[in-house]
């Protein structure tokens, strides 16, 4: 795994906290105010940034992706133009943060998936998130990734059967993205209350990091999760504020959640 | 030869590109469909149910007429357009709601573009007795307010989408997604032979009756097998479930017909066969209308049920291993195909079918003589009356006004 993505999270867990991996989209509303975005999360407190990539047809995303999937391809974001112009810029603002890819797999394949990778480690990219690319069909895309030491980060989800959780978990790079619902993303008023057992499951398994994601929001959804995963993922809800409320918005909640995360 | 080259796999194409959400789901129905396959009651019921209630073996019928003047090859007509609710989708939805029955699943959701695989869900729905949701874009909802009334009135819940271009790629993005959210009772009867392993497999032999039914014919009525068959190609259910049962006899020629929309310059089309480049789309890797940066673009049909940028996997490798043929027929060629073949044969074809019969003159031609030519009519015309007669009619033919 990583070493950056070692020490943001061993940084955060040193702070008493859980760790929090904040989403938002590249080229929402546009590409270098997307970059302020970005910045601002990391000023509220965001441990690692996962810089949406957009797809014309984002089939794991809830309503709330999906529109600013539009306003960012509108705006002309395409993979190539985010990791030359938004990945540069906020890892020149935010030189300590871990940056991570989330798109996917056909966005990925267009460009190569060997010319993905290598352009990703000059970048500065440690890790990717392909929510349409379960392990079955990933081997390939792992071993190029693998080839340039950039993680593919596996995820697991509620109706992923406990062996099958714990082979993904063993075999994982980066960290473990735990589905919290079975659905897409987006805000939801509560989480299952199995969550906190399968957590318990995939972290046993884990030699890296758990982390908890989808339909967490504030301070509130997020509490109850730290003592069972070494993060949360915040999406729907970020996008949400920068998107009706600019970059300070994103930042005000980015450090309500975690005040959320200290254990 | 089979297509099959590993689990799921077709060549280079198909697989299962899903959230991991989904995979348990298809990996229980995947076993499902193994179980229900070495089930003979299973089959039996299949059969009995598309006997008795679809009216299968639907006819070959032979174009006299057509034939004459076209002036090459034999035509026949294999007629879907006969089967209950007017199309060949109906084949595949009885299978896979049978399915879901045998599974225990309470709900049953589908996406549809012209509406047809809609309708024929919602049948199979009203037929045994499970509630049904149909995600269809809200343009094609507008395009297609015939089918609407249908589905509603059989008691299906039609949803537009309005995410997208609001057609059959962004009905099946919702589907999924609501899918995703509902996994553990409901069923996705998915109506192409597109979409994650197992369906591209599931529907194909299910929409296999076609080719199966084709073979037995030819056999009895002209002692041997055809030369060609030709089907016209959106996703590819109607073409795959025609030409399968033949992939082994090479001498059989297979032709796909896509849609090319107001030409393939225009970069208005459904041609995805012919100018796809490799992708994936809503589940499986083929071959995909997509820009350099991977983003899935708008097709453009004048029939909505070919509107879709994708094709199912096992067709684009059959296209890619040159074992079936592909060619095009733009909207206008598609129109003038539709009134020859209503005054030439007394049949009002579906758009999608007629852009089949618009390339099936060049084919019937070139073939020649005492040569024996299949068309797959996948379906009957009602439901695009609106869109063709918009265009004006053309006046009657051999009757002094």
């Amino acid at each position: 795994m990583s070493a950056e993505l070692d020490k943001a999270f061993a940084r955060a867990k040193a702070r008493g906290e859980g760790a929090l991996v904040a989403y938002a989209m590249a080229g929402d509303p546009d590409l270098p105010r997307s970059v302020d975005v970005f910045a601002a999360m990391v000023e509220g407190g965001a441990d690692v940034l996962e810089i949406g990539v957009a797809f014309s047809d984002p089939i794991a995303d809830g309503p709330v992706i999906q529109a600013a999937s539009e306003r960012a391809l509108k705006a002309g974001a395409t993979l190539r133009r985010v990791l030359d112009e938004v990945v540069p810029e906020v890892r020149r603002r935010c030189p300590e943060t871990p940056l991570v890819i989330m798109t996917y797999v056909n966005v990925v394949m267009a460009m190569g998936e060997e010319r993905y990778a290598k352009l990703a480690r000059e970048r500065g990219i440690v890790g990717t998130i392909l929510p349409d690319l379960p392990p079955e069909e990933s081997a390939g895309i792992r071993a190029a990734f693998d080839k340039e030491g950039v993680d593919l980060v596996p995820l697991c989800a509620p109706t992923t059967p406990p062996a099958r959780a714990e082979a993904i978990a063993r075999d994982a790079r980066g960290f473990v993205y735990c589905v919290s619902v079975a659905g897409v993303t987006g805000m939801r008023a509560e989480l299952p209350p199995d969550l906190s057992q399968r957590l318990d499951l995939v972290k046993r398994a884990a030699s890296v990091p758990v982390v908890a994601g989808f339909g967490i929001s504030n301070a509130e959804t997020a509490r109850p999760l730290v003592a069972h995963a070494d993060g949360v993922v915040v999406g729907s809800a970020l996008v949400k504020a920068a998107h009706a409320d600019g970059p300070a918005a994103a930042k005000q909640l980015c450090a309500d959640i975690k005040r959320g995360l200290k254990r | 030869m089979t297509t099959d080259t590993a689990v799921g796999r077709f060549g280079r194409y198909g697989g299962r590109y899903v959230p991991e959400t989904l995979v348990p789901a298809l990996l229980e129905l995947e076993e499902a469909y193994a179980k229900a396959q070495k089930d003979a009651s299973f089959g039996e019921e299949v059969t009995r149910v598309l006997r008795e209630y679809v009216g299968r073996p639907t006819t070959l019928t032979p174009a006299h007429r057509l034939t004459e003047a076209w002036g090459g090859a034999q035509v026949w007509l294999k007629r879907e357009d006969l089967a209950h609710t007017g199309a060949h989708k109906i084949n595949n939805t009885v299978g896979q709601v049978l399915l879901a029955r045998r599974m225990g699943k309470k709900r049953i959701i589908a996406e549809t573009g012209a509406g047809q695989h809609g309708v024929a869900t919602a049948t199979a729905c009203a037929l045994f007795g499970l509630p049904c949701e149909v995600f269809m874009g809200a343009l094609d909802v507008e395009r297609q307010a015939l089918n609407v009334f249908r589905m509603r009135a059989l008691g299906a819940v039609v949803r537009p989408v309005e995410s997208g271009s609001r057609t059959l790629k962004d009905a099946m993005n919702e589907a999924m997604r609501v899918w995703v959210s509902q996994v553990q009772d409901t069923y996705y009867v998915i109506g192409s032979a597109a979409g994650p392993h197992p369906y591209p497999t599931i529907v194909r032999d299910f929409q296999s009756v076609i080719g199966r039914e084709i073979r037995a014919q030819t056999l009895a009525t002209i002692g041997r097998l055809p030369d060609a068959i030709i089907a016209c190609v959106g996703g590819g259910s109607n073409a795959i479930g025609a030409l399968h049962p033949f992939i082994p006899d090479t001498a059989v020629r297979l032709v796909g017909v896509e849609a090319a929309g107001h030409g393939l310059e225009s970069g208005q089309h459904g041609a995805s066969l012919t100018l796809g480049t490799e992708g994936v789309l809503h589940g499986s890797r083929s071959l995909v209308l997509q820009d350099e940066h991977g983003q899935i673009q708008e097709a453009h049909s004048i029939s909505a049920g070919l509107d879709y940028p994708g094709v199912g996997p096992e067709l684009a490798h059959l296209a890619k291993t040159g074992r079936m043929e592909v060619r095009t027929a733009t909207d206008d060629d598609a129109l003038a195909a539709f009134y020859e073949v209503a005054r030439t044969e007394g049949i009002l074809p579906a758009l999608e079918t007629s852009h089949a019969f618009a390339a099936a003159r060049s084919l019937a031609r070139d073939m020649g003589k005492g040569k024996h030519l299949v068309i797959n009519c996948s379906g009957r015309g009602d439901k695009d009356v609106a869109t063709i007669s918009a265009r004006g009619v053309p006046p009657a033919t051999g009757v002094k006004s």
